[in-house]
């Protein structure tokens, strides 16, 4: 039975992350993650759960406390932003090599310098490489929904890799919405049990994790863990369909919006999907065959299902809220080409960095990639990269 | 109570299995081991990047019989929390019944130095378990380089005694102290060279509710330049001349476990030490007296914290 809950972000991760009930959760407090750890540590005080939390001195800590735990066979978690992403960074690429199907929310915030505290995808973008699904999350609902099926995805023993699920910083963390949640019991039969096959504390059959690893077995475990992140695209689309009949909210690794006809489409993450949805739907009133594709996996990046959605368009926008310097654009835009070079879709990609340190992104605003769009099937040509809400 | 060496020998199990990758002579996989025989088979234990877990784990062989995690550099106490964490978990929800013991080991690199606050945040938080530190006194596993653990004068690759600055110019940090200032339920002091002392410690430390911490000196053949079969003679050496004091501090009381008869001149030890050859050049008398001094200093420090 669905319970409507009105919740912000940061309370959504928070419920589903008591509702999935890890054994063990160490996190330290960031803004604007701050919301998820003192929820969920409010349900530990009340008694709630009985999650061991461990309240560490820093995210390095964090990340290094939950690969133990996960080690030892436990369901373990974190959850972070920006700069405490940075401070982990070195443990989370450990995690993903010591196959730990560890989950951590990460509320999208700019990484430094300067200081900023609002939302842009630096921070997950910059690990893109670190081994980690990468799950990112329209609005509080698919916060909620996704932590939810990151345990299932991270824990199949095809794919056993850490997922980071994100949610941008204030935008979604920090505004309430409406959540329909699952009861408690669905989410447990949900997730199920989790027995790890190696786990640390079985002292009598002793394990080893994390010896030192060179040149003559290095590359073959760095092969098994691409494999892995292969094999994580299915299981994604599986667990969104399973999750789907469940809740009735189904889940793949892209989500179209009004593409079945449209001739120019954007592509957005995050919060911006849901802005460009709204758009598309303006623009779509006023007679334009535009549509919209949400990239929710960035890690595994779809590529087959681009292809297939972008194979009948015109010309298409990429947004990005992150620099890749001295890249050719930004990382979604590098990926989305790299995607479609020699598949026969020659079209225009443009291009477009918004929304860096928090700056909003508006409806109107958003236009000008669909109107270079209708300009550069005409042959016009534009910069590698524009910047939309930029001063001067 | 003493340790009974036949007993030990004949009914408990050597946990570090031989075919190790350490340099001859040197005393850390002593350390291990004699600590594991306090410990028993029912303990997990995590290691800090550093020599022991190079020398004890090249995949896929490995030295340890009991469960091993070993992360990075910094974080052996963080991640062992982390396992303790889980255990404590697991045991509450009745999935796992058996008394288990956690050991996290690091050297003064990842211990004093960047492990500092990784160890500070698991003893504050509580976590059963124990941490000890294998003090070689530098970063022996990059090649010597200095550490905060280096003591006065030492000569390493990054505190050269050249032609103007004759070696470290800074003393130890007193890590001991700093743990000490935790108020944990245990604390000591301890060396290889006195398997009686470590394998007690390590008992005690095992036997307290919550966080427990050892310093165990660990003199490096390579590092401090001395024959390999002296490791042991300098560690006693450096507790004869009272350079490293064996103690241990229970709920906050004092207690020196080695007092020797006849406190000898540090002279002794530095003597044997290649890292401290150029201290015994004409015109570097002064730093040899300002390290007795040191010593002699903090020694007295301790005797009278200890009848307090």
């Amino acid at each position: 039975m669905t319970k409507i809950l009105a919740l912000t972000g940061a309370d959504a991760a928070a419920e589903a992350m008591r509702q999935v009930h890890p054994d063990v959760v160490a996190a330290y407090p960031i803004t604007p993650q701050t919301g998820i750890v003192q929820t969920y540590s409010s349900f530990v005080a009340d008694g709630l759960v009985d999650t061991e939390m461990v309240t560490v001195e820093s995210e390095h800590s964090a990340m290094s406390a939950v690969v133990g735990a996960a080690s030892a066979g436990a369901r373990a978690m974190t959850a972070t932003s920006a700069n405490g992403l940075a401070l982990m960074w070195e443990i989370v690429y450990i995690a993903a090599s010591y196959r730990l199907p560890i989950v951590a929310p990460v509320v999208n915030r700019a990484l430094s310098g300067p200081i900023n505290i609002h939302c842009d995808h630096s921070d997950s973008m910059g690990c893109r490489d670190s081994g980690w699904i990468q799950l990112f999350s329209e609005n509080t609902q698919e916060t909620y929904d996704n932590i939810i099926q990151a345990v299932k995805i991270g824990e199949n023993k095809d794919v056993m890799l850490p997922v980071m699920i994100t949610l941008d910083g204030f935008i979604i963390s920090h505004v309430m919405e409406r959540v329909e949640a699952l009861e408690d019991e669905e989410v447990s039969k949900f997730v199920g049990t989790f027995t790890a096959k190696y786990p640390l504390l079985d002292v009598d059959n002793p394990v080893t994790y994390g010896p030192l690893d060179l040149q003559d077995y290095y590359f073959e475990h760095k092969r098994q863990q691409y494999q892995a992140m292969q094999n994580s695209a299915d299981v994604i689309k599986n667990v969104g369909k399973e999750f789907g009949a469940l809740s009735g909210r189904y889940y793949d690794l892209l989500e179209l919006h009004k593409m079945e006809d449209a001739e120019f489409a954007i592509i957005a993450l995050g919060s911006t999907a849901g802005t460009a949805k709204y758009l598309v739907d303006q623009m779509r009133n006023e007679g334009k065959k535009v549509g919209m594709i949400k990239i929710r996996s960035f890690r595994p990046f779809p590529i087959e299902d681009l292809r297939l959605a972008v194979k009948k368009l015109k010309g298409l926008s990429v947004l990005d809220r992150s620099i890749s310097f001295g890249a050719k654009g930004g990382p979604v835009f590098v990926e989305v080409e790299s995607a479609l070079f020699r598949t026969g879709i020659d079209i225009p990609v443009l291009n477009y960095i918004y929304g860096l340190g928090g700056r909003d992104i508006t409806p109107t605003e958003m236009r000008i990639s669909f109107s270079d769009l209708e300009k550069a099937v005409k042959g016009e040509k534009f910069p590698a990269v524009q910047f939309i809400g930029l001063r001067g | 109570m003493a340790v009974n060496l036949k007993k030990i020998s004949t009914e408990r199990e050597i946990l570090l299995a031989p075919g190790h990758r350490a340099c001859a002579g040197c005393p850390g996989p002593v350390i291990i081991k004699q600590a594991l025989l306090a410990a028993g088979k029912d303990t997990v234990v995590g290691f800090a990047t550093g020599c022991m877990e190079v020398v004890t784990t090249i995949y896929p062989f490995t030295s340890h019989r009991v469960p091993y995690i070993h992360s990075a550099f910094e974080n052996s106490a963080a991640t062992v929390s982390g396992v303790e964490a889980a255990y404590r978990s697991l045991k509450r929800k009745g999935k796992i019944s058996k008394k288990i013991n956690f050991i996290a080991f690091g050297g003064d690199g990842g211990t004093y130095d960047i492990g500092l606050q990784s160890l500070s945040g698991a003893m504050e938080r509580g976590h059963n378990m124990l941490y000890i530190c294998y003090d070689n006194e530098a970063y022996m596993n990059t090649g010597i380089q200095r550490s905060s653990a280096t003591p006065y004068g030492a000569d390493t690759t990054t505190s050269p005694a050249g032609k103007v600055i004759p070696g470290k110019q800074q003393y130890p940090k007193d890590l001991t102290k700093i743990l000490i200032a935790h108020n944990i339920p245990y604390i000591a002091q301890s060396s290889p060279h006195n398997y009686s002392d470590i394998i007690e410690k390590v008992e005690k430390a095992l036997a307290v509710d919550g966080p427990a911490f050892i310093n165990v000196l660990s003199p490096c053949p390579l590092g401090w330049r001395f024959p390999y079969s002296d490791s042991i003679h300098l560690a006693k050496l450096a507790v004869e001349t009272c350079f490293w004091p064996l103690y241990e501090v229970v709920d906050g009381i004092y207690k020196i476990t080695y007092k020797p008869k006849e406190k000898k001149p540090v002279d002794e030890w530095l003597k044997l030490q290649g890292r401290f050859k150029h201290l015994f050049q004409p015109g570097n008398e002064q730093i040899r007296e300002k390290i007795q001094a040191h010593v002699d200093k903090k020694w007295e420090q301790l005797l009278k914290l200890e009848s307090l």
